[in-house]
């Protein structure tokens, strides 16, 4: 089972990192990074195996906004996009 | 991989324009709690319904958490209850004192089912809860009632209409210091679904499972934006596409929910209602939809139309993302539930006339209407009755929600707060109409070939 982690706000040094050990704390192995940055906006899209979790998917989603509190975090379940983008 | 295009979608669909799952409905049928002592009756009733809902909060939370999706309510629908109150005797009051704490207990919002289905006639325990249904929803605070008066195949029980005409007024007035909230949980049905997870009007039909799970998906917001995106010349054929395809996208996000609700509970998955239902959020509007689609102002010239083309475009898109869609999918008109409606009938661009043309071609019916206080119950029969025909003709269902503001004057606003709104108080037509109702009978169900 993987999840889709989003980070969205202002772009600042060390979101990538910080999210990331977040997730490491988490056991939560990162499949894929997409990170764009407009301007000044910065948005990062991790996929994570999450089989192996030593926590909910609540608390891995409160690391990582304790880890960038400045950030608008999202941790949804890959079943979502699948079920609502494919056929 | 997911493509990025779609997740940004996802999360603006539930972050910016309210898309969210609107209910997780069980289900109950209470037909083995029947008793001919009302006591012993009422306590099966409240055992059977905590043993089988008393994880569903947690579960929807749980859920909720998991996909990052918020379930607004949960919530139970049961047998009618008028069955229940036909077998025991006694006052049903006592039935609808313990669903109300058992709703209380589970903690979930809304429990529907304190109903009956008159619309051939009156059986055991029929009249009886129908007369005890102002005092019912008087002395509770989560109970709902729902009473099915008409049906294109039995035609309409016009007694039961000018019985409910009554009630309705009288439900108001027991609650006239507190908005008069009692009428705004009371639905007065013709042809009604057996499993609508919509409240006020849900309960659980006789030909329904044991215990079912059903789901109501909602996002009008949703719908408004894909549409303001679109180009103003766009065709209405393209329209009706973006509606389409926006309601697959939505019904989806409803199906993965239910099935994985179901599992966890351990209780069959029932239906998707998907229903574009508004909510006093600003944006949350099916209003807006309507004059996104090219209307100065929701209740204009071009109304009916463009809601019909939404109504039957949201049902072509849930209907392709899912294989269980029932109860009334489609587009919800409740006044003062929706942000643009209010604003509509505040400045009379939206009539009752209107809204009950708009009625013929929408999921439901007259919903959340503010009426004046001093109206006699023998209008609100006949504004029932009319409502009815609509449905009975139609072979569609059709709903009845008014609300008469006792002790408030033409103009004023009713503020019922949270999800039901506020609404001013709608001008009606004077004249009268009680020798009519007050004649009684039937009447008779139409034909169904000849149609012109």
């Amino acid at each position: 089972m993987r999840a889709v982690i989003t980070v969205l706000g202002k772009d600042m040094v060390g979101i990538l990192a910080k999210a990331s050990t977040a997730c490491a704390e988490s056991n939560a192995n990162v499949v894929e990074v997409t990170q764009s940055v407009l301007e000044d906006y910065f948005a990062m899209i991790m996929l994570v195996d999450i089989d192996k979790l030593n926590c909910s998917l609540e608390e891995m989603k409160n690391r990582i906004e304790a880890a960038v509190p400045e950030m608008k975090v999202h941790v949804m379940h890959e079943d979502i996009f699948n079920s609502m983008h494919r056929i | 991989m997911i493509n990025m295009k779609d997740i940004m979608e996802t999360i603006t669909m539930i972050q910016d324009e309210h898309l969210d799952i609107r209910t997780i409905t069980m289900g109950i049928s209470l037909i083995d709690c029947c008793d001919s002592d009302i006591d012993k009756s009422c306590q099966k009733v409240y055992d059977k319904i905590y043993r089988l809902t008393k994880d569903l909060v947690k579960t929807g939370e749980d859920i909720e958490k998991k996909y990052g999706i918020p379930i607004v309510n949960k919530r139970i629908s049961v047998t009618p209850i008028s069955i229940l109150a036909g077998v025991s005797g006694g006052d049903p009051v006592k039935y609808a004192k313990t669903l109300d704490r058992v709703a209380k207990d589970v903690g979930v919002n809304f429990i529907g089912g304190y109903s009956a289905l008159v619309h051939k006639g009156f059986s055991a325990g029929d009249r009886e809860l129908i007369e005890s249904i102002p005092r019912a929803l008087a002395e509770t605070d989560f109970v709902c009632s729902s009473v099915n008066v008409g049906s294109t195949k039995a035609g309409i029980n016009m007694d039961a209409v000018k019985l409910m005409g009554e009630v309705v007024k009288e439900t108001a007035e027991l609650t006239k210091d507190r908005q008069c909230i009692g009428a705004a949980k009371l639905v007065v049905f013709c042809n009604a679904p057996e499993d609508n997870p919509f409240m006020a009007g849900a309960f659980h039909g006789i030909g329904e499972p044991d215990c079912v799970l059903n789901v109501g998906v909602s996002g009008p917001g949703v719908v408004r934006a894909a549409l303001a995106k679109m180009p103003k010349d766009a065709s209405l054929n393209e329209v009706a596409d973006l509606i389409k395809k926006t309601a697959f996208k939505i019904t989806r996000m409803g199906q993965l929910v239910g099935t994985e609700a179901s599992a966890r509970l351990g209780v069959p998955f029932g239906i998707i209602d998907l229903s574009l239902a508004p909510t006093p959020a600003v944006g949350d509007s099916v209003a807006y939809i309507l004059e996104e689609i090219g209307l100065e102002q929701c209740g204009t010239h071009g109304t009916t139309a463009a809601l019909a083309m939404l109504n039957d475009a949201v049902k072509k898109g849930g209907v392709m993302a899912s294989s269980n869609v029932g109860g009334l999918s489609g587009a919800f008109i409740p006044v003062s539930e929706d942000a643009g409606m209010i604003e509509a009938a505040k400045a009379g661009t939206l009539t009752i006339e209107k809204l009950e043309a708009m009625t013929a071609v929408c999921s439901v019916g007259l919903d959340m209407i503010v009426l004046p206080g001093e109206t006699p119950a023998t209008t609100i029969s006949a504004i029932i009755a009319d409502e009815a025909a609509i449905g009975m003709v139609n072979s569609k269902t059709t709903a009845v929600r008014v609300i008469p503001a006792i002790g408030y004057k033409e103009g004023e606003i009713l503020d019922f707060g949270g999800l039901l709104g506020s609404g001013p108080i709608m001008a009606i037509n004077e004249k009268a109409s009680d020798i009519m109702i007050n004649r009684g009978g039937k009447i008779p169900a139409p034909m169904q070939s000849l149609k012109n």
